[in-house]
């Protein structure tokens, strides 16, 4: 599809030649926008497609008339009895079996065997002295309602993504089907999945079980799908050649020679999973994310610290964990060993049971602790962050003037004052620049979809929040990325900064924004910036540092300097691994707009908390698409953009 | 036994995963035992895997979640042998390839040579009758090589079974070959004993690959024996199943024009032209 440098270098021309005609036709259309029809500015009423009215017959039929509301009710159930049971254990809640609640410091025991087991003491000790905090800070049962729907959610969306990616492996037609709407699945917000599930389930916890079932799906599929490609095809001839029949190759071969693949899924699908249930608060799942929600709606800032600390700690927790499963190697034991060295960690973890219950017998401050004894931080976290906020507050309030009044007000009139025409136009230019025909045409596919859905102006403004978050991010994330390449140490540091960073559910960025700017645009476009920036830093310090040595070595070796290396060999080598960023840096920043909606915009994501409180799944699911379409513009143009330079680079095969 | 040897692309692998029926053959049919494998169903494919034939891999293809045992006994498991059984056998197998006391350690935890003689001990752990080798020590470095050619041709020694050993490496084929198989583009070129591809290439691109052999390792004297015809039988007889290589001291110390070749029994077999066989050691004067 697309020209080989050099060699056909009248097409490369003829691509450059229609971009610019295009681009001169938008700029046109732009200048002279108060002499244009008003059909050009904006769709005329006529060409507004109802999309939402479609959604709606559609899902009316689905559940009214095909019966699948007693389906996805019968579905509930089962997930709500599971539920149920791990409530009971955790926290609990009076339901069958009735056994619990497990004394915490069990729990907290048990995280910490497992934490020895998989990572070491370091490991153990993060485990289980985030359950001790948690416990210690009276936040056991928010924090259990929360975790129990991870427990119950992540096996059921780990088998389903299992089945699903298995059937996608084996049959291409059923890959070809998968893959747009995987697509697309990942490329909705998270609200845009609620509003269905209300529709059919209602809210709760099972709903919010379902919500992030479904949520959490997609990147198992993926990786169930790459891991069992990558399977070694010796291994798989091995395996025939024992004799193994396709059941048992499936399940005692492929399977297991792509564990590592299939972990690294598990540990997505648990982090989605707790990224997705934090958000579910808004469907009234209770737990850490609801209390979180409620205490940042009464600005209560040193308690949603509190709790924010533990969303992290948990988040961080879950992903070392899974990450160390995923890594693990088995190991041998010596020949003759006692059955106490090869089961060290069972004994270890009885003896851990057995002192915890002892334990949990002699003060019942063990077993639950009671809302009187609970620890809090709250009160000098308050006095700290007052302190700290009458300290800033005169540069904060300078910022946020600023940015308001120079920045953001002018850029949002601008955006919303470009004709539909031109932008579309301007779009095909950048498309046909990029990739040709196909890309221009494919943009115009994703973006005519959203003028005729008649949300356009909605839709410019989470574009215009989302251009001037990434800007920003870009300003703020490129020097550091270089910065940050500059040594080995210091990369690894800044790698594991932003690894961790990105466990985060997306939510907690939300707490110091707030805490910093108050409840305005300020606040939002500050969450977004920090969220957005750790992509770009990370793949910012990735294209520097997989820059071949030798090529370094030749450049120092014709004389370049430090400066002259960066700027004419490591920054051009790097592109398209950057580019690769600053597309996900665009992702991040559109989801995190969206869930910004609740501290206040104007955008789509405001408009789709409209459409979940009033469960409207059609006006929801086409606000959904309209942003998943946003993102896959930029995701085609900067992908495109990006293996293209690649291949300009390395060659066809790099 | 017989080595099929080629340069990569010439369609060796996919000879013998033929021969396998790991791919299906385009045209032409491979029968085992009478029986067209081609026009098998997928589970009497399997039954005459889980019994007749073993495979070992270039890179091993080794579970990497499995033990060394655990990977022997796999081919067992597969058929349903009960696990005391299968855990006896694979001990066994594990044993004759001298990795016995590495039961328990995963791949990953073994050398290059060692996961090949798991390999081994697996492919052999059914009894096959037919033994097939992809290449199995062109991923070892020389010296592990050569070892593990000596351990083949020690295994080789012990049974009587049906060997396909696929190899890009000559020498090595010289080494442990019966028959060579020479294959060029997907065909055979040549198909013969060692010192008959050496001695006498079918085609010139045999020849080509032959022009750099040591010929006299290959070489036996009993390959070159003529008839007596009259001529006078002197002195002490060289064994026919030595190479010319074994003889050259001897033969370049010795005066006699014709030397006597006996076999291994005893029984003499004809005289070897000294001069004949200088010139293979030496190569033809110039």
């Amino acid at each position: 599809m697309t020209a080989l440098p050099g060699s056909q270098s009248g097409i490369r021309l003829d691509r450059k030649a229609v971009s610019r005609l295009l681009l001169v036709a938008a700029v046109l259309l732009l200048i002279g926008r108060n002499h244009l029809p008003a059909g050009l500015l904006r769709l005329p009423e006529a060409a507004v497609i109802p999309f939402a009215d479609w959604i709606n017959i559609g899902f009316a039929f689905l559940r009214d008339d095909l019966g699948l509301m007693t389906l996805t009710r019968a579905f509930a159930d089962v997930v709500e009895f599971l539920l149920d049971i791990t409530a009971n254990l955790l926290y609990g809640k009076s339901r069958w079996p009735n056994l619990g609640p497990i004394p915490w410091v069990a729990i907290a025991g048990t995280a910490a065997v497992l934490g020895h087991a998989l990572g070491g003491w370091r490991l153990a000790a993060l485990a289980g002295g985030t359950f001790v905090w948690i416990a210690v800070m009276g936040q056991w049962k928010w924090a259990m309602e929360t975790l129990s729907v991870i427990i119950v959610a992540s096996p059921l969306s780990i088998l389903l993504g299992l089945l699903l990616g298995s059937l996608a492996w084996r049959s291409k037609l059923a890959e070809q089907i998968l893959n747009p709407l995987l697509n697309i699945a990942q490329s909705l917000p998270h609200f845009a999945y609620m509003i269905p599930v209300v529709v059919f389930i209602g809210v709760g916890p099972k709903a919010g079980a379902i919500v992030t079932i479904i949520f959490s799906v997609p990147p198992m599929i993926r990786m169930t799908l790459l891991g069992l490609r990558a399977v070694s095809p010796e291994i798989i001839e091995s395996g025939k050649m024992s004799g193994a029949t396709r059941w048992q190759l499936m399940t005692r071969v492929r399977l297991p020679a792509a564990r590592t693949e299939l972990l690294i899924g598990v540990n997505q699908v648990i982090m989605q999973s707790l990224a997705m249930v934090v958000l579910a608060s808004f469907i009234g799942m209770p737990g850490l994310g609801q209390k979180l929600l409620q205490l940042l709606q009464a600005l209560k800032i040193g308690l949603s610290v509190e709790i924010g600390i533990t969303v992290v700690m948990l988040a961080i927790v879950l992903d070392r964990l899974s990450k160390a499963w995923a890594h693990q190697q088995p190991e041998h034991h010596d020949v003759g060993a006692s059955w106490l060295a090869r089961h060290r960690m069972l004994a270890l973890w009885l003896v851990v049971l057995l002192a915890a219950f002892a334990l949990s017998f002699v003060d019942p401050y063990f077993v639950e602790v009671e809302r009187k004894q609970a620890l809090s931080l709250a009160v000098p976290v308050d006095a700290a962050v007052n302190g700290f906020i009458t300290l800033v507050n005169p540069v904060t309030d300078w910022l946020r003037w600023f940015l308001i009044t120079w920045v953001l007000i002018p850029l949002r009139d601008s955006f919303l004052a470009l004709p539909v025409a031109s932008v579309l136009i301007g779009l095909a230019a950048v498309g046909w620049r990029i990739g040709g025909r196909r890309s221009a045409l494919i943009c115009l596919a994703f973006v005519l979809p959203i003028a005729m859905s008649g949300w356009w102006d909605r839709a410019m403004i989470t574009v215009y929040m989302v251009f001037v978050s990434v800007a920003l991010a870009l300003m703020l994330g490129l020097p550091l990325g270089v910065l940050g390449s500059s040594r080995p140490e210091r990369a690894g540091r800044l790698l594991l900064i932003c690894d961790t960073l990105q466990t985060f559910p997306s939510f907690i960025y939300l707490i110091p924004v707030i805490m910093l700017f108050g409840v305005n645009d300020v606040a939002v476009v500050a969450a977004v910036v920090v969220f957005a920036t750790v992509p770009i830093v990370r793949y910012t310090i990735e294209g520097l540092r997989n820059v071949p040595a030798e090529t370094i070595e030749a450049a120092a070796m014709s004389g370049a300097n430090q400066r002259q290396i960066l700027w004419q060999v490591r920054l051009p080598l790097a592109v398209p691994t950057m580019l690769v960023g600053a597309n996900q840096s665009v992702m991040f920043a559109l989801f995190m707009v969206i869930i910004a909606a609740f501290i206040g915009t104007q955008d789509l994501g405001q408009e789709m908390q409209r459409a979940l409180s009033s469960t409207d799944v059609g006006k929801g699911l086409t606000l959904g698409l309209a942003v998943a379409f946003m993102g896959l513009t930029v995701d085609h143009l900067l992908l495109t953009w990006s293996r293209n330079r690649n291949r300009e680079l390395r060659g066809l095969n790099g | 036994m017989l080595v099929v040897m080629g340069l990569s692309g010439s369609g060796k692998s996919t000879l013998v995963r033929c021969l396998a029926r790991l791919i299906d053959a385009t045209s032409g049919s491979v029968t085992i035992e009478g029986n067209d494998i081609g026009a098998m169903t997928e589970s009497q494919l399997i039954d005459l895997r889980r019994r007749k034939m073993g495979m070992v891999f270039q890179s091993f293809g080794l579970l990497p979640h499995r033990t060394a045992l655990e990977n022997v006994a796999f081919p067992l498991e597969m058929r349903g042998q009960d696990r005391v059984s299968r855990i006896a056998r694979a001990r066994e197998m594990l044993a004759l390839v001298g990795l016995a006391g590495r039961e328990g350690y995963f791949p990953r935890e073994l050398s290059g040579g060692q996961q090949q003689r798991v390999g081994i001990a697996r492919s052999l752990a059914v009894e096959p009758d037919i033994w097939f080798l992809d290449e199995p020590f062109s991923a070892l470095d020389p010296l592990i090589r050569r070892e593990m050619q000596d351990e083949f041709l020690r295994l080789k020694g012990m049974m009587a079974k049906t060997i396909v050993f696929i190899t890009h490496d000559f020498d090595e084929a010289i080494r442990l070959a019966d028959r060579i198989a020479i294959m060029k583009d997907g065909a055979v070129e040549q198909c013969d004993t060692p010192e008959r591809i050496v001695m006498a290439p079918a085609t010139d691109y045999v020849a080509k690959f032959t022009s750099a052999v040591d010929r006299s390792r290959v070489v036996h004297a009993g390959a070159l024996v003529v008839p007596v015809e009259g001529r006078s039988v002197q002195g002490p007889a060289v064994d026919a199943g030595d190479t010319l290589h074994a003889l050259a001291r001897q033969l370049l110390c010795d005066m006699r024009d014709h030397i006597p070749v006996t076999a291994p029994n005893g029984a003499m077999l004809g005289l070897l032209d000294r001069a004949a066989a200088v010139d293979i050691i030496l190569g033809p004067e110039t």
